[in-house]
């Protein structure tokens, strides 16, 4: 399938924060899905920035429905389509909060019956549009409003929820992880899923500098620092089996940390060396479980000065 | 042609003459045999759709969505619970001007839970904007399938509508059914236009946000869609009335009104046990008469204190209750006699499966006469 | 304008707010190291940097919110934020 990427299908206009990830990963998904789509987005930034009444940036057909029933309208879309022998592909769009959390009964049911879609996951780490709040996505010791650091709290208590492996178990044929950091392989992956029949997965790393609290120009350092931490692991799937891993010559977590805002107080007052610690050794797992290690060969001896 | 067939067969056959283009149902008790039955049509390609069997009711009335948003017909069923969580979705899909037909197998509500009839669950969703019929009986169920879709899909009304038929009662009863042709309904129930539709061709976005400078016009605009479907029912009531002999083009029913001093109004299969008890009371001497309420939403007020006006007493008699309040039909029939001074008395009966018997209306329609009135009837001595 | 029924639009409109009056700091693009590799174009969430003739690129000022990502990724380091007088 080829697709003109010159043609810009998400307008100019919409109201999302300056330098916000998911409306760069929006645009991107759109140029790599190209006019034929008809896309379900779920509740949240995407869908509330993007179509204020009579206000549309969508140049593709798009529907919003509810906060968490976006894979069972596109269920539906893909059911109708079917039926009336159309070849126009069905992408759906959901937040971190839409996927992880309150979508689940929906996402699993659509995979479980193997309906042909894309369904995209615009991972931010948490639920941005009301305000910041925790979700299943959120990472370990990430401060939230609804995980805030405390006297008596570091953040977020739970480690992020594994929602590729999931539904690489429902039977999903193709899932991958992406980052915003990475543009082009993001799109080549939308363009992959798109043309492998059933229910496909596709995270986006989306880094939130409104909720992580960082400068808006640095959203794809970040991105690309949490890949190079191991934090996130860039990877694909086929059937079940990974088939594609980016790998790295990796930085400490710290490096990724101590650069946002939500993860400050791990650092100040004192160093939260135990924490720190904890979100070390997810990604040290992470590199262990899919090899994502740049094996260096030993350095030479510095010659005599 | 007449046959001899549960409720749920006669549903589910209607429904299928409907063509639609995709199913998806989610099973609950007593709505069951309908979904199974469109199962196995869609099985031996009798019914040509797209069947989804989805995970949970609000699934499959979302995927309903999604479906004739993108240009195809919809159908679901369900009941009660099922109902309930698929609350969010019917605001939405009325909301969105989505035209679709559902069944509903009225069925009480939990807590406690009961899977015996009442009206309580459909009752609830009164203020969706969907449209709903009541049907006294299996024919009715049916035939009102037919004259559901034509009266949503049109496009002064685009508005999802649901047709109401007592659990058990009716679902569960075998009963004499008309069922006419495939033929006959194509002549009677057009293929689905759409007024828009999610197409690459002509890209538009559905399901925005409204801020506070248009939200109240699109609720505006839902009123006056549903108060168009009046006339839309009256002129589908009339053509069906044409083609297959029954009249539904009246949105209440009169049964020995003429010179009746005490009126009962009732929605349901309910009607039939109350058309029975009137006969009996009337050869006895009493000016009993029932009115039916065919269509609830929206609610006819105005040919509803018509046909009351001649009475001396109305008693409603609601299988719902709004707790803290009084049953809902009755509120409703109260303030269509606003200013008639014809005293209007509630009784709540029939919650969770309660049997109601001639002896019980006649029971009422004494209580009624004495004006003890606003009352759950019926509780039994010793348990309440 | 016509209220449309159950609340869609065709796309366009959004064209009327005009999201550069967001803007304190402005990208200026040099185009003197400029590569022309369209990495800004890539990143901008606005889709607003386009092509020119030449092959250059040049942001719209109508939509450009001044977030910064062009310049904060170009190889090249030719554009450069410039705090912007109203």
């Amino acid at each position: 399938m080829v697709v003109d990427k010159t043609l810009e299908l998400f307008d100019c206009g919409h109201r999302a924060c300056g330098g916000c990830g998911p409306a760069l990963a929006a645009r991107l998904i759109l140029k790599a899905a190209g006019p034929n789509t008809i896309v379900a987005s779920a509740t949240g930034c995407l869908e509330v920035f993007s179509t204020p009444y009579p206000e549309t940036v969508w140049k593709v057909p798009w529907i919003h429905s509810l906060f968490e029933n976006q894979a069972a309208v596109g269920s539906g879309i893909e059911a109708a389509l079917k039926k009336q022998g159309r070849k126009e592909k069905v992408v759906i769009i959901g937040g971190d909060g839409a996927t992880f959390d309150i979508g689940m009964l929906c996402i699993s049911g659509a995979f479980e019956r193997g309906h042909d879609f894309t369904y995209i996951c615009l991972d931010n780490e948490a639920y941005m549009n009301t305000g910041i709040q925790r979700s299943g996505a959120t990472p370990l010791y990430a401060h939230t409003s609804t995980s805030p650091a405390g006297k008596c709290s570091t953040g977020n208590r739970r480690p992020k929820k594994d929602m590729p492996a999931i539904l690489a178990a429902h039977g999903a044929p193709y899932v991958a992880t992406t980052s915003l950091a990475y543009p082009n392989d993001l799109m080549q992956k939308v363009e992959r899923a798109m043309e492998v029949k059933g229910p496909c997965y596709v995270q986006v790393h989306s880094p939130c500098a409104t909720g992580w609290g960082f400068e808006g120009d640095q959203t794809m350092v970040i991105g690309k620092l949490a890949v190079e931490t191991g934090i996130v692991v860039l990877f694909e799937q086929t059937d079940g089996t990974v088939t594609k891993v980016k790998k790295v010559v990796r930085k400490p977590v710290e490096e990724y940390l101590k650069v946002q805002k939500r993860f400050a107080h791990l650092f100040k007052p004192q160093k939260n060396e135990v924490e720190i610690a904890r979100i070390q050794a997810i990604a040290d797992a992470n590199a262990a479980k899919y090899g994502i290690d740049i094996k260096l060969k030993k350095p030479a001896e510095k010659p005599e000065a | 042609m007449m046959r001899f067939i549960e409720g749920s067969i006669a549903v589910a056959e209607a429904a299928a003459l409907c063509r639609p283009d995709v199913v998806s149902a989610y099973p609950i008790t007593p709505q069951t045999h309908i979904v199974e039955a469109l199962a196995e049509m869609a099985a031996n390609c009798t019914l040509d759709a797209e069947y989804i069997t989805v995970e949970s009711e609000f699934s499959a009335l979302s995927a309903c969505l999604g479906a004739v948003a993108a240009g195809s017909r919809a159908y679901s069923a369900t009941t009660s619970q099922g109902l309930f969580l698929m609350f969010e979705v019917c605001f939405n899909l009325a909301g969105m001007r989505l035209p679709m037909v559902m069944t509903v197998a009225n069925r009480a509500v939990s807590a406690p839970i009961s899977i015996w009839n009442d009206q309580q669950d459909s009752i609830s969703l009164r203020d969706s904007g969907w449209i709903q019929f009541y049907a006294e009986d299996n024919q009715e169920a049916a035939d009102l399938h037919y004259l559901a879709y034509k009266v949503a899909e049109d496009h002064q009304v685009l508005l999802p509508a649901m047709v109401c038929f007592d659990g058990f009662i009716l679902t569960h009863t075998y009963e004499p059914v008309d069922m006419p042709t495939q033929e006959q309904v194509d002549s009677y129930l057009p293929k689905f236009v759409p007024h828009e539709k999610l197409d690459a061709q002509d890209p538009i976005s559905f399901g925005m946000l409204a801020t506070p400078d248009y939200y109240m016009e699109f609720r505006y605009a839902n009123d006056q869609a549903i108060q168009r479907s009046k006339e839309k029912i009256r002129e589908a009531g009339k053509e069906f009335l044409a083609k297959f002999g029954r009249d539904y083009s009246a949105f209440v029913e009169g049964y020995r009104l003429e010179d009746a001093e005490t009126v009962l109004v009732a929605l349901g299969s309910l009607c039939g046990t109350v058309k029975e008890a009137i006969d009996e009371m009337r050869a006895a001497g009493k000016k009993v008469g029932l009115l039916k309420i065919r269509v609830y939403r929206p609610f006819p007020g105005v040919e509803v204190a018509a046909a009351l006006k001649g009475a001396k007493r109305i008693a409603v008699l609601d299988k719902n209750i709004s707790l803290g309040s009084k049953g809902a039909v009755a509120l409703e029939v109260k303030d269509a006699l606003y200013g008639s001074g014809i005293p209007v008395l509630d009784y709540i009966v029939g919650l969770g499966g309660r049997d109601i018997r001639k002896r019980d209306i006649a029971r009422i329609v004494e209580l009624t006469e004495k004006g003890e009135g606003d009352l759950f009837y019926g509780l039994r001595e010793g348990v309440a | 304008m016509a209220l449309s029924v159950g609340c869609t639009a065709r796309p366009g409109k959004s064209r009327a707010n005009k999201t550069g009056a967001w803007r304190v700091f402005k990208p200026v693009f040099r185009h003197d190291k400029c590569t022309k590799c369209g990495i800004c174009s890539l990143v901008c969430p606005e889709g607003c940097i386009l092509e020119q003739e030449d092959e250059f690129m040049i942001p719209d000022y109508d939509y450009c919110k001044g977030c910064g990502l062009c310049a904060a990724e170009c190889p090249a380091e030719d554009i450069e934020m410039t705090k912007e007088e109203k």
